[in-house]
């Protein structure tokens, strides 16, 4: 789906190929997690060392949803997730409450 | 001969100290760095190893203001605020994202520790120097805590 959108962004001109990537991005933040990990409230290591447990434990290409609290596991997330050969999908904070979409 | 290009991404640390503050220091950096896709392993020597004794892991005293015991009483008590978990807690994610725990034999000659002493459960290896400096040499984090 998001590689034939990204596909048809590049014919359209930049007006399109803008609303086709919020439409992407509204997709991509609907994505329906199968995994949701919650560590709203935990502290270091607890937040990064969950979301391995999960990754660990997930199939290929499965969407894992971390949602928490503390402000340094929003920054070192993605890193890790980087380092795992993971992918983020969406990441998003309101009120103090962060949700990061990875998939495997 | 290892190179840096032949180094694998694993931490390597010794755990020397048995003060409750550096153990954490010791477990946290090492599940970071599990939880980064590194490999993890802990050599516990000297007052180290003393904390794998049953029981033993959050019995050291705090590395500064100890003040017998007043100082780790008040410190455990900002970290249960904090919500910091346990130790036993980060020992088992430890364990369980695939970290290795070395116990030190030539400590437990010295100090008269037996291996039924020990929380066996824990530790993955017995070993001396050469299996530290075998870990060392292809980590590219290694720390003396």
């Amino acid at each position: 789906m998001e590689i034939s959108i990204s596909e048809i962004s590049c014919c359209f001109n930049n007006k399109y190929s803008i609303k086709l990537d919020e439409f992407r991005q509204k997709i991509r933040g609907d994505l329906m997690a199968k995994v949701n990990v919650d560590v709203k409230g935990e502290t270091c290591p607890v937040p990064l060392v969950e979301m391995r447990k999960a990754i660990r434990n997930a199939s290929e290409g499965e969407i894992i949803e971390v949602e928490g609290t503390h402000p340094a596991s929003k920054k070192e997330i993605p890193m890790a997730v980087e380092a795992l050969g993971s992918e983020i999908v969406d990441i998003q904070e309101t009120n103090g409450v962060w949700k990061i979409k990875i998939r495997k | 001969m290892v190179d840096e290009a032949s180094k694998v991404d694993k931490s390597t640390i010794i755990v020397h100290s048995g003060d409750m503050d550096k153990i954490y220091s010791a477990i946290i950096v090492s599940n970071g760095a599990l939880s980064m896709g590194m490999e993890a392993s802990l050599f516990f020597t000297f007052w180290g190893l003393q904390r794998l004794q049953k029981g033993g892991l959050d019995k050291g005293p705090l590395s500064k203001m100890h003040f017998l015991g007043l100082g780790k009483w008040m410190i455990k008590g900002r970290m249960k605020k904090a919500n910091v978990v346990s130790l036993e807690r980060l020992i088992k994610d430890f364990k369980e994202l695939g970290g290795k725990v070395i116990a030190c034999e030539m400590t437990m000659e010295i100090m008269g520790i037996s291996k039924d002493d020990l929380d066996q459960e824990l530790i993955d290896e017995y070993g001396a120097v050469g299996t530290y400096v075998q870990e060392a040499r292809n980590s590219k984090i290694t720390l003396f805590i």
